[in-house]
């Protein structure tokens, strides 16, 4: 009898044998339906390459990419700044004092549970007609401006949903953890930072990869307050040439950012789960 | 680039599972406006549809003797919905132009009138060239032929475009920007309005033919001849017949049939 190479002692003859699966009525639909997808896709395709049309190509790129840039800033500076935010109201949420508790969980409520376009509508528009009382306090500056409107509405918004990550995370690194460290006398500071950290983050990656996501396509609705972004250019450029591949273009350039911070997200998860590779 | 489209209308079709309903197998004939432009199509505060393109197209449904229903839709859809089959006709102040021709069929026109400027009282704005406005902002609704002439005309200007006519209101009497434009009837039917207490009127723009077209038309899916020519008896009837005048009436103080 011959060893193989796993060295587990088991011959090759004695692996099971390969089932024979039966073409049920499920499995022949299921083919059927990838079948009609790949068919989509390649009609997409075709589509996009029989309707190439350079003067539209050449008519509408510029205000794309200003407007992907947009997209990137805004997108960028929200979540840089939300997940700043995101840690003080994640601490307050877990507070014993409801006095922090409360406002905290309030602040999470309303932004987690109305629409994205709501707060921003409210910001901008709402917020715009109690002017003389911004002057007279000198926030009208800020509030002047719709692009530092998108900013905050955008912030305030994952803010949010980042601190309810970040809560969940920490709150699911076992509580021997922190004992562990304190019977070890490590203050709780530098438990939190080098234990509990280290850990929450590998809970946290994905769904904080997904609120990205979710901020990239929910930025698309900043045209409302006159920003232009990707989706805002898209518009404008459909407007004007009536050709439904402007969209199409839109999508394509939004899947590519998608996928990018996709494989963004597993390298970060590979490097940081390293301990716990075999 | 016929093939394209039809390739275009085959894949959005699929894409979209969307069935393209054919308008002559029905007896009500369908009218899609926007429902955001007071005082031609809006709604009312219990979500009626009311204003002058209303009124006229119910003056050319009776006088074409059909059942007319009338269905919202947001402007930037509005040709699309159109072309899906979604109604049979777009009754909502729709400027023929060019671009737009590309992609439907127009009516002769049943109303034009030229578009203006308006801007908060205390404003120094003077006129409504491209000078006068330099380096102020200006408000218009995207997708329009107003927004298509501002952004080739007040290039030293900033020109904000904002989804709808409401939203370039508000933002007017906030005091984020300092001027806006659109067709003279409705800056007018604002500026009478409480919410337009902080305007006034500074202007209107001559239109110009390659942007503004000859006027506003009613727009149907490209080749249904037989329907435009039923809309063109029915524009000429109510012309002659004294209705447009009494729809007229109700709204404007001149004729918006124009010139």
């Amino acid at each position: 009898m011959s060893v193989d190479a796993t060295g587990f002692g088991h011959s090759v003859e004695d692996a099971p044998p390969s089932v024979v699966r039966p073409w049920t009525r499920t499995r022949i639909l299921g083919h059927v339906l990838v079948g009609v997808w790949i068919a989509l896709g390649m009609g997409l395709a075709a589509f996009l390459i029989l309707s190439w049309n350079p003067d539209l190509v050449s008519r509408y790129a510029p205000n794309y990419l200003s407007g992907l840039w947009v997209t990137i800033q805004l997108v960028v500076i929200s979540v840089a700044l939300g997940a700043l935010l995101s840690a003080p109201v994640a601490w307050a949420r877990t507070s014993k004092n409801p006095l922090i508790a409360a406002p905290a969980y309030a602040y999470v409520y309303f932004f987690r549970g109305t629409p994205l376009l709501a707060q921003t509508f409210l910001i901008y528009y709402g917020l715009g007609s109690f002017k003389p009382q911004l002057e007279a306090v000198g926030l009208w500056v800020f509030f002047r401006e719709a692009w530092y409107c998108a900013i905050l509405a955008f912030t305030l918004n994952t803010a949010a949903y980042q601190a309810e990550i970040l809560r969940g995370a920490v709150a699911s690194v076992p509580k021997g953890q922190w004992e562990g460290a304190a019977s070890l006398g490590l203050h709780r500071w530098l438990t939190f930072r080098k234990i509990i950290l280290p850990q929450a983050m590998i809970v946290a990656l994905r769904p904080y990869g997904n609120e990205i996501i979710l901020m990239i396509k929910g930025s698309a609705i900043v045209a409302i307050i006159t920003v232009y972004d990707l989706m805002g250019e898209t518009r404008r450029a459909f407007s004007r040439s009536f050709d439904f591949q402007t969209y199409i273009w839109a999508a394509i350039i939004y899947l590519v950012i998608v996928e990018t911070l996709r494989i963004a997200v597993d390298r970060i998860e590979a490097i940081i789960t390293r301990h716990l590779r075999r | 680039m016929a093939i394209s489209k039809r390739n275009l209308l085959a894949v959005t079709a699929a894409v979209l599972a969307l069935g393209i309903g054919s308008a002559s197998a029905q007896t009500k004939l369908r009218i899609g406006t926007e429902g955001a432009y007071p005082p031609f199509n809006n709604l009312t505060s219990d979500g009626k549809l009311e204003g002058f393109d209303i009124d006229i197209a119910k003056a050319l449904c009776d006088e074409m003797k059909v059942e007319c229903e009338f269905i919202t839709q947001d402007w930037d859809g509005i040709i699309p919905a159109l072309i899906a089959g979604k109604f049979d006709a777009i009754i909502a102040s729709m400027s023929i132009t060019d671009e737009r021709k590309q992609q439907v069929d127009f009516t002769n026109k049943y109303y034009n009138t030229p578009p203006a400027i308006a801007a908060p009282k205390d404003s120094d704005i003077k006129g409504v060239t491209k000078e006068d406005l330099a380096g102020k902002s200006i408000g218009v609704q995207g997708s329009t032929t107003h927004s298509n002439y501002a952004e080739a005309t007040y290039t030293d200007s900033d020109v904000k475009l904002y989804p709808t006519a409401d939203e370039y209101k508000l933002d007017i009497v906030n005091g984020r920007i300092d001027a806006v434009s659109d067709d003279v009837i409705v800056l007018t039917d604002w500026l009478n309005s409480p919410d337009g207490a902080c305007c006034k009127l500074i202007g209107t723009i001559t239109p110009v033919e390659a942007i503004h077209g000859p006027g506003a038309g009613i727009a149907i899916r490209k080749g249904e001849t037989e329907l435009a020519a039923k809309f063109n008896a029915a524009i000429d009837a109510i012309r002659a017949n004294g209705k447009y005048k009494e729809i007229n009436d109700k709204y404007f103080t001149f004729d918006a049939y124009g010139g």
